[in-house]
């Protein structure tokens, strides 16, 4: 086994053994910590499949932003020794049942399916040309999703805001 | 680098994915819940990002849309914290079960 073999293996064992952990651990903390493990091993696959500037953005917003957010929201909202009560049974089985039949179907398409790898030459995926094809109108350009995602963002930052704030006005009229 | 085909990466994402589909299902957490879709939309930027090595090495599409894709986690995990802050605020608590009713 090459050591690129082993990199991949420790990168998927990782990623799954942490996935089932993050949805069966009883301690909801521990459950973002075992995600934060998860998207970084997640990160490691890019970084193995040589796109380093999709691997520095899953660290810094996944890791990073994401994973910061929800445990700053779990902070706000449970204490931190909080265990939850063990799922019902029948709510395990319907799980994991539908998840069996779901793979199972998914994998023996994908085994089945013949796909052809290309040769072609590989495209110098630098931030320079990363950057150029983000913003260009041409053949290879991404203009159009780069502002459509610009405008959800900006919808996100505005509603997170209204969501979120306080109705001092409104409280105050009324305790009036 | 050659040496794996491609579907072991798509083993991989497809049980991660389905992993996501059993949390989903599983869990009666709101935040627990956001992880899951968390994990499920990893699983798929996995999908792309594999496909577009393998396949049209040539083009960056699947990196785009996975870049795409990770700006839209962003912006829902944010709504989603959100909402849950402003339901937590209301009811005291973020079980699924607990939180059956819109007007308040």
């Amino acid at each position: 086994m090459s050591l690129y073999e082993v990199m991949f293996a420790i990168f998927s064992a990782v990623i799954l053994v942490f996935s089932v952990l993050t949805i069966t651990s009883r301690r909801i903390l521990r459950a973002a910590v075992y995600l934060l493990f998860v998207l970084i091993s997640t990160a490691g696959i890019y970084f193995w499949l040589q796109y380093e500037f999709l691997a520095g953005v899953q660290v810094a917003l996944y890791a990073g932003g994401i994973v910061v957010l929800i445990i700053f929201s779990i902070l706000l909202t449970h204490h931190i020794e909080h265990k939850f009560d063990k799922p019902g049974l029948w709510n395990v089985i319907a799980g994991f049942g539908i998840a069996a039949l779901g793979s199972f179907i998914a994998i023996s398409t994908i085994i089945n399916h013949d796909f052809i790898p290309s040769n072609k030459e590989a495209i110098d995926s630098s931030v320079k040309n990363i950057g150029r094809q983000l913003v260009s109108t041409g053949h290879d350009g991404y203009v159009l999703p780069f502002e459509v995602i610009s405008i959800l963002l900006l919808a996100a930052l505005i509603g997170a805001i209204v969501v979120a704030r306080k109705e001092t006005d409104k409280s105050e009229t009324t305790s009036k | 680098m050659q040496e794996i085909p491609l579907y072991y990466f798509l083993t991989v994402s497809t049980l991660m994915f389905f992993i996501g589909v059993a949390g989903f299902i599983i869990r009666r957490n709101l935040i627990t819940i956001l992880m899951s879709i968390e994990l499920i939309l990893n699983s798929v930027n996995i999908n792309f990002v594999a496909i577009n090595r393998y396949l049209f090495p040539d083009q960056l599409q699947g990196h785009f849309f996975s870049l795409f894709i990770v700006a839209i986690a962003a912006a829902e995990a944010s709504v989603a914290i959100a909402l849950i802050i402003n339901i937590y605020r209301k009811f005291n608590s973020i079980e699924v079960t607990e939180v059956n009713e819109m007007k308040y």
